[in-house]
């Protein structure tokens, strides 16, 4: 692709113009979407459906290709074939849609404070040559009110916990004004209370209609705090509602060499032998 | 004390050296901090020996006249970038290996083609380590000016540049023109060096790029002001140096950076130390 091709594809930046949300549709739909590297396929065909203001967890061990999916959805990656459409349209030009790395991916030295971050959201919004102005403040003050970081927004985001610096990006979609929210693998890392701060956040998120899909490890937080959930080997294995797809058979699909299940008193065991503790998904 | 401060002020090369220093030294820190934070001082210091090519053959074309060698070096330094970029694109050749090889490349034939003429081997000296006392009027004009628009440009695209070197994918997200602004900084770069050539040279290009920038990204956590300190550490250095370098006779580029060098040394050793104070239990 050419700067030129580059420069028509964004020169929305400068004209601000998006594409319409027609809410008849489906917020979220996925034809038969894969990702082929000479290595062989990231994901393979992929198809699924998500409505406006539902939870979904994606699931599934490393490299599964969630974080793959996400990027292909959000538009930052190329799909080899199939379709994403975000109310009916590729998700090109969208720019309702958040996609929330990892935490070990942001170099938490680089030298912003939580406000200048949040503020990031809005620049979509504002196009080129144009400064926040009294609303786009407003906006970050909102946001960051929400997720509870309003008395941090002066500070360096190195001074932040884990909790706080994924809060923070909630904050930044909000000011983006996201209607779809990609989160990978938000709660990796956090204690119970952080984890449950965020899952408090996204409830009242879920009451103003955005939409969240969430890439996670622990199996135990997909089948209680989600509506539906997705177990994703490179190949969508299941999805439905928790009790549906979280059963020994598509797990040991999913996690295959990974994963033993052991029945116990206490219900089902799973017991990872991976070399990383990250893998081994909870039960 | 007077007179030692007066004295070297008598001579127009020396005012002259002083303001080429100052106004370079500034530009080159305000750049320098996308350079340092971007973790593009290795690509810096390569761009730097790669104009030397295009200075040759304009200094060859041109039997000596000054003015064309500022565009023929603008036109191998942009010459160079997309040469990387091709071969890391249609090679497996990681970025830096194929930056190595390009520039290495470049600056073998910038003095292969200098070295055939043997009346200018005092000029390869100036290009490899600067001639600030030998900046005319002329110059002062086209450092001014150009520097003007480098300040200029960054300041139109500020909070496009800190999503693109923060958040890569935030970027894509917010439908930036991503490519567009990669490009446009490395020409900004690029422009950056060739006006900065005779005050530092070729060798010592990298150390007016990275570290005044360096140097204020230890003393503060936001990138404007990270950007104004930048800029007066490099003035004083560009100030310093000159006063050693009359004083002491000692190469003027190599005065400058060798009091870049020492700021930056006192600012860690003190941070250190004020550290160990403030907080010794905290390491």
């Amino acid at each position: 692709m050419t700067v030129f091709e580059e420069f028509q594809k964004t020169s929305h930046h400068f004209s601000k113009q998006r594409p319409a949300h027609d809410s008849s549709v489906p917020i979220l739909s996925v034809e038969n979407l894969s990702l082929k590297y000479p290595s062989g396929y990231a994901i393979e065909n992929i198809s699924f459906e998500v409505k406006k203001g539902e939870r979904l967890a994606v699931v599934g061990p490393n490299g599964a290709g969630k974080s793959t999916l996400f990027k292909i959805i959000a538009g930052v990656l190329n799909q080899t074939s199939g379709d994403v459409n975000i109310y009916g349209q590729s998700p090109g030009g969208h720019i309702c849609i958040a996609y929330v790395a990892q935490r070990n991916q942001v170099d938490w030295n680089f030298p912003v404070t939580i406000g200048d971050v949040v503020m990031m959201g809005r620049i979509g919004q504002l196009g080129l040559f144009r400064n926040p102005g009294t609303q786009d403040k407003k906006a970050v003050r909102e946001a960051l009110k929400v997720v509870g970081l309003e008395n941090l927004a002066d500070r360096q985001i190195n001074q932040l916990s884990g909790g706080q610096q994924q809060r923070m990006f909630i904050a930044r979609s909000l000011a983006q004004e996201a209607e779809l929210m990609l989160m990978d693998e938000p709660t990796s890392g956090l204690d119970a209370a952080s984890q449950e701060e965020i899952f408090i956040i996204l409830d009242r998120l879920r009451e103003q209609g955005v939409t969240v899909l969430l890439a996670l490890h622990d199996l135990k937080i997909a089948a209680r705090r989600f509506d539906r959930v997705m177990l994703l080997n490179k190949r969508l294995l299941a999805l439905g509602f928790p009790d549906e797809v979280l059963i020994p058979d598509n797990l040991v699909a999913a996690y295959s060499g990974h994963l033993h299940l052991v029945e116990t008193e206490d219900g089902l065991l799973a017991v990872g032998d991976s070399c990383c503790d990250d893998e081994i998904p909870r039960l | 004390m007077t007179d030692f401060l007066l004295t070297p002020l008598q001579y127009a090369f020396m005012t002259r050296g002083l303001a080429a220093a100052v106004m370079v030294g500034s530009v080159c820190a305000v750049v320098g901090c996308y350079v340092v934070l971007r973790g593009m001082a290795f690509f810096g210091d390569a761009l730097a020996h790669a104009i030397l090519p295009g200075i040759a053959v304009g200094y060859l074309i041109g039997g000596g006249a000054h003015q064309p060698l500022f565009w023929w070096a603008l036109l191998a330094a942009v010459a160079s970038s997309l040469g990387i970029g091709a071969i890391s694109r249609l090679t497996k050749i990681k970025e830096d290996t194929a930056i190595g090889i390009v520039f290495a490349g470049a600056f073998a034939l910038g003095v292969a083609l200098i070295s055939s003429v043997r009346s200018y081997s005092v000029d390869l000296a100036h290009f490899l380590f600067g001639d600030v006392l030998g900046v005319r009027q002329a110059d002062l004009l086209l450092i001014g000016i150009l520097g003007g628009i480098i300040l200029l440009v960054i300041l139109a695209f500020y909070k496009e540049f800190m999503v693109l070197s923060f958040d890569p994918v935030l970027a894509a997200t917010l439908r930036l023109p991503v490519r567009f602004l990669e490009a446009l900084m490395l020409i900004l770069i690029a422009v950056t060096i060739v006006v900065s050539l005779q005050t530092v040279g070729v060798a010592l290009m990298v150390a007016m790029l990275v570290t005044p920038a360096a140097t204020a990204f230890l003393l503060t956590r936001r990138l404007p002001v990270m950007m104004a300190l930048g800029a007066l550490i490099a003035s004083i250095s560009g100030v310093v140096g000159l006063y050693l370098s009359y004083y002491l006779s000692i190469a003027s580029g190599a005065a400058i950076v060798l009091t870049c060098t020492a700021i930056f040394g006192l600012v860690w050793i003190a941070q250190t130390l004020h550290q160990k104070v403030i907080s010794p239990v905290q390491a």
